[in-house]
């Protein structure tokens, strides 16, 4: 480099030095902007978190587990029925939606992948992802309780199986793609049939990120309460009758927390930090399980 | 399946005698092919047939509403199940305010966080701030809703709706904004509540399309002496502008079908006649929460499953839009970098 540079009169330079000072402030001010947000992200989460810790441990005892939800200003009473309730539903719910959910998801990423029900199984499932949930309970009520004339277990278990469906499209299709095309055609190039391939070979390799989903989806189910609401309703005794209304954690907890009664609340917010522990529990379980396989 | 591979079947004199047919080893176990091709078929079908029953459903059940009422439901203000008079703009009103207040609190936010995961967060951060945001989108929305009612709205109405009920004493205005018992329950805390909870959404979307920018674009932006600030609003930004809002358009959609969380804060009162922030109001996925279990067959349940529909075919064109979207930046990866 030659030693040329443009001179600058003493104006032209205190103009340049304020434009850089500005630019520079500006900078940091965007940037100061950004810090706080991402600090108001995790001050929600540390807030909620620390508040369901405080007001739920209190009331966590054996009781819980094993007394039925009380009457208002009962002194005694637990939860277990509604816990119950919620494992068997989800339980079930997660049994009837995953090889559907499989299923799908194998046609999209080993069948149809450009086809046109390719296409729209993908647009459409990626609206009932984040479809509202009470729209679910709405048409679960009307085909199921509807027809039957009652509200029962079975509807809340196709109610939540309609959420998990969605999920584990979505996760099976992603984990699919991901394996390699050179790892089929050698599946193929033995002589293998296509859905000896696929069930043994490609959905074994992305088999870590399939049982992800699933436990992705369960975690979303177990906190669901607004398909609930109308299907399975709730029920204030231990139930194992699927066709009678169930209780269920979540609905509850709506119920408990919404009345006036302090033993209620009380109950509700136990509820609460069983459910977000067990959901943050899967979640977090989900990640390492994910990370750990990659 | 033991038969169909060679090694079994073969017998040391098999390449002697000539076959009579050859042997056919594509189409090993064709009726296992074929049913497991039929059942994924049927799988994907059934999402479709899904779609189709939900939206068959509502407007069935929601039929006598429609014939009774007509598109007049959309902007009638009554709610009367005892003379059986319906209307849904008090709801319609409440699920649109409270997702625009979310989406005004939350795009700013969302933004920030994005920037910060992509271009400042030192590198051993990253992960662990991008799981608790996501954390954040996996805390379930009753959890959201209690902790509103329970702890947050009594916070609302002390520290902010009170001293602002005071400020605006006698100013014309604003004093209706504001007005309504302190009990800080209303619109303004759902809608911030809804912030809470879709900002992981939207921010993660956001994280996501920032990183699809070509690193060599941002460099060269860098290399001219750009600051950080420059490079995200003038290069990343741009590029990933249809990405953004389509994050925005998700965050929108899962605002507008929020239930629990609106429900506890929102009131659950059917009025227009104060538009105060801090008045009780309703929305529709409340209104279904609390009146669907209990409405007797009729009018009343039929306007409810109207309601429905209108908030299905509201969230459904928010999302299609959000995917045309982000469909599009996807597109345009090949070809721009």
């Amino acid at each position: 480099m030659s030693n040329h540079s443009i001179k600058f009169s003493a104006t032209q330079q205190a103009g340049r030095l304020a434009m850089h000072r500005k630019r520079k402030l500006i900078n940091v001010i965007a940037l100061l902007l950004s810090f706080g947000a991402m600090a108001f992200g995790v001050f929600w989460l540390v807030w909620i978190l620390f508040e369901t810790f405080r007001l739920g441990v209190g009331g966590l005892a054996l009781s819980v587990f094993t007394e039925m939800t009380p009457p208002p200003m009962a002194d005694v009473g637990g939860l277990a029925n509604a816990i119950f309730g919620s494992i068997v539903m989800a339980g079930l719910a997660t049994l009837l939606g995953t090889p559907i959910g499989v299923m799908a998801g194998i046609y999209l990423a080993e069948y149809g992948q450009k086809s046109w029900l390719g296409h729209a199984t993908r647009f459409i499932n990626d609206i009932l992802l984040s479809a509202p949930s009470i729209v679910i309970g709405l048409f679960i009520y009307a085909v199921v309780v509807a027809r039957f004339k009652s509200f029962s277990g079975i509807a809340g278990i196709l109610a939540l199986a309609l959420i998990v469906i969605p999920v584990v499209i979505r996760t099976t299709e992603n984990m699919l793609t991901l394996i390699p095309n050179a790892l089929r055609e050698a599946a193929y190039a033995l002589g293998t049939p296509k859905w000896k391939v696929i069930s043994s070979v490609t959905l074994k390799a992305a088999r870590s990120g399939v049982i992800t989903g699933i436990l992705l989806a369960i975690a979303r189910i177990s906190g669901e309460t607004a398909p609930l609401l109308f299907t399975a309703l709730s029920n204030q005794f231990w139930t194992s009758d699927l066709t009678q209304p169930m209780a269920s954690l979540p609905v509850t907890i709506f119920k408990f927390a919404m009345s006036p009664y302090q033993n209620w609340q009380q109950l509700a917010w136990v509820g609460v930090f069983l459910i977000t522990m067990s959901v943050l529990l899967l979640n977090i379980a989900a990640r390492v399980f994910l990370r750990n396989k990659h | 399946m033991a038969a169909t591979l060679p090694v079994t079947s073969y017998k040391p004199d098999d390449h002697v005698t000539p076959h009579s047919k050859p042997p056919e080893r594509r189409r090993v176990a064709p009726w296992a092919d074929r049913l497991f091709s039929i059942l994924a078929h049927g799988a994907a079908w059934l999402t479709l047939l899904l779609l189709v029953g939900i939206i068959g459903s509502l407007i069935v059940g929601a039929a006598p509403a429609i014939q009774h009422f007509g598109l007049g439901f959309l902007w009638s203000t009554d709610w009367d199940p005892v003379q059986e008079k319906f209307g849904g703009l008090v709801m319609i009103y409440g699920t649109l305010m409270t997702s625009l207040i979310a989406l005004v609190i939350a795009v700013p936010v969302s933004f920030g966080i994005a920037l910060f995961l992509t271009e400042m967060s030192p590198r051993w951060l990253k992960r662990p701030l991008g799981t608790a945001i996501e954390l954040l989108a996996a805390v379930p929305s009753i959890v959201y809703g209690m902790w509103g009612l329970l702890v947050f709205s009594p916070i609302l109405s002390t520290w902010v709706q009170q001293p602002l009920q005071k400020l605006f004493k006698g100013v014309p205005v604003l004093e209706t904004f504001v007005s309504g018992a302190p009990v800080g329950i209303g619109l303004l805390s759902a809608g911030i509540i809804l912030a809470i909870m879709i900002i992981p959404f939207i921010a993660s979307v956001m994280r996501d399309v920032f990183e699809v920018t070509p690193p060599m674009l941002k460099e060269s932006a860098y290399g001219l002496g750009a600051t950080t600030w420059e490079v995200v609003s003038r290069v990343v930004l741009p590029y990933t502008k249809s990405g953004v809002v389509g994050g925005v358009m998700l965050g929108l959609g899962r605002a507008l079908g929020e239930t629990m969380a609106v429900t506890f804060v929102i009131g659950n009162f059917n009025q227009l006649e104060s538009l105060s922030l801090f008045e009780a109001a309703n929305s529709i996925t409340s209104a279904l929460a609390n009146e669907f279990a209990e409405a007797g067959e009729g009018l009343h349940q039929a306007s409810l499953i109207y309601l429905g529909l209108v908030l299905f075919f509201i969230t459904f064109v928010v999302l299609s839009l959000s995917k045309l979207l982000l469909a599009q930046l996807r597109k345009g990866e090949g070809t721009k970098s």
